[in-house]
């Protein structure tokens, strides 16, 4: 396997489950993936014992371990497993291409990859002020040079970028908001959105109270509960399962540099995708051109601009003007998260964007559906800039 | 200026290791950065091994301590209860003149009214008896 172009189509998702997002739950973690890896398994048409391979991409899903898994599923041999929870939430993706790995090269036959987000129920960025002890757990860089001077969220960090792509290209509140209003505007067609029925215009938008100047409330991703779940296997065995397979055509993970701290990168607009994505479409042999929707982590609009850009959908600098006219939406040039993101279905690490993926090229999405998609791709962010892509194909 | 109560522990650095060592050089206003001992390569936040030369060794080397505006976030929403006294306040990037980019506050200066490539320098915040802060004020 010298050439990564070998993986090619070789692998696919078979099977998909997905629980109701909240805000607020009595169910435990444990629960909640059990009840979505229950719903990918069925959806796939095999046993729980014949999964093999678990791989949980933030390597504790809320507690439970790879054994809770081979423990609840009655896997007597778990033969493969793996996390990365460094990718941040990058880490879906990149749990993607673990998988890839394990099944192209026969290690095992079938990868579950579960998560479970418990962003209202957990410990969270609303609850820091009144108790310190919910602070988010941070590296000590951050703890030593960042929080002494009040930067110590997602969102500040990211900001910095979003002001500094402001003052290169000229983008504007504007073009943020244009992608929070498109999100808003797929959550409407998606039965699972936390913002579904809660319909938001630019004027909303752009009355919405300030979290990090240039970021809105608005701007920010949802904090929501709930479970997804996706198997895999190699193409071969799927010819034989229920569901019409949806092969992993590219897929690669990839690092700003140096990969943590953003200050000291000789260009803070440098991301992870810059380096995963044209190894990804390398491997999948198509081009930026040939994709009919995009997932895009949509943790905050200004990520999702850059992730735009990086991705190859338009040049560097051009991402605020392309979120413009509706070219983001459903109709549009290029349809992006069409479940409503992290921003208006739900934040489930982009589990939830996979899921959306396989969901259009299986031609299910019904009023949301991109007509006759057969080319659709998934980014991941996390940390301060990793960043992951699938191109996956029908 | 302020008073260490207003500052829960969870927000202050912890003086260890070459934490310690920086913040002991704040405390007598004197801002350093760690720098390779062999090549003279500047490196914040501080590591072990120099990515240039690969060398072991480092030195606490002066600034001049001045340097440019690089970008910024203007924070309106508390990470902690010490920051809600401070709002709005703008945490920015300084990109010293020596090279090393820190996150800091330029303080003296409505946040709105920040440019990039202002020039700033530094002054000490005597935060705690401990903790002294290296912030920046327009020159």
């Amino acid at each position: 396997m010298a050439d990564p172009k070998a993986l090619r189509d070789k692998t696919c998702v078979v099977g998909i489950g997905e629980t109701a997002y909240t805000r607020g739950t009595t169910k435990s973690p444990l629960q909640l993936s059990m009840e979505a890896t229950m719903m990918a398994i069925n959806d796939a048409g095999i046993k729980p014992s014949q999964i093999d391979g678990v791989v949980l991409p933030n390597g504790h899903n809320g507690g439970a371990t790879a054994g809770d898994y081979a423990a609840n599923l009655g896997i007597k041999d778990l033969i493969y497993t793996a996390s990365f929870p460094e990718m941040g939430g990058a880490q879906m993706v990149s749990a993607m291409e673990g998988a890839v790995l394990a099944l192209a090269s026969g290690i095992c036959d079938y990868v579950l990859v579960p998560h479970c987000s418990y962003f209202y129920t957990g410990a969270r960025a609303r609850d820091m002020t009144a108790n310190p002890s919910n602070a988010l757990q941070a590296a000590e860089y951050i703890r030593d040079y960042y929080r002494p001077f009040g930067v110590g969220a997602p969102p500040q960090h990211y900001a910095w970028m979003a002001q500094r792509h402001m003052h290169l290209y000229g983008t504007t509140q504007e073009q943020l908001g244009a992608v929070a209003v498109a999100m808003r505007k797929h959550a409407q067609l998606h039965p699972n959105a936390i913002m579904r029925g809660k319909p938001m215009t630019m004027a909303d938008y752009m009355a919405s109270r300030w979290i990090t100047w240039p970021y809105k409330l608005l701007d920010c991703s949802l904090e929501t509960d709930g479970a997804g779940a996706f198997v895999m296997t190699t193409a071969e065995r799927a010819k034989d399962l229920k569901q019409k397979p949806v092969y992993v055509s590219g897929i690669a993970s990839g690092h700003p540099y140096p990969p943590h701290d953003i200050p000291n990168r000789p260009d803070i607009l440098e991301i992870g995708l810059d380096h995963s994505a044209p190894r990804a479409y390398a491997m999948a042999g198509v081009k930026p051109a040939d994709i009919d929707f995009a997932e895009i982590y949509d943790c905050f609009t200004g990520q999702a601009i850059l992730q735009i850009e990086s991705a190859g959908f338009c040049k560097k600098g051009e991402g605020g003007p392309f979120c413009e006219n509706g070219n983001i939406e459903l109709g549009g040039k290029l349809p992006v998260n069409t479940h409503g993101g992290l921003l208006s279905q739900a934040h489930n690490t982009s589990m939830n964007h996979v899921i959306e993926a396989v969901a259009q090229l299986r031609l299910g999405c019904g009023e949301r559906q991109v007509k006759d998609a057969e080319l659709g791709v998934v980014t991941g962010w996390g940390g301060h800039g990793h960043g992951s892509i699938a191109i996956l194909r029908r | 200026m302020t008073t260490t109560t207003e500052h829960n522990d969870y927000q202050l650095p912890v003086l260890q290791g070459t934490a310690k060592e920086f913040y002991a050089y704040c405390k007598a206003h004197d801002l350093r950065f760690q720098r390779c001992a062999k090549c003279k390569t500047f490196r914040h936040p501080p590591r072990p091994l120099c990515n240039q030369c690969y060398s072991f060794e480092t030195e606490w080397a002066p600034v001049k301590g001045t340097g440019k505006v690089y970008c910024w976030t203007v924070a309106m929403a508390p990470i902690g209860k010490a920051w809600v006294s401070y709002m709005p306040y703008a945490a920015v990037v300084v990109e010293l003149d020596e090279g090393p980019r820190v996150a800091t506050w330029v303080t003296g200066i409505p946040p709105d009214q920040l440019k990039v490539g202002m020039p700033v320098k530094v002054w000490y915040d005597e935060l705690t008896p401990e903790v002294t802060l290296a912030k920046f004020k327009p020159v």
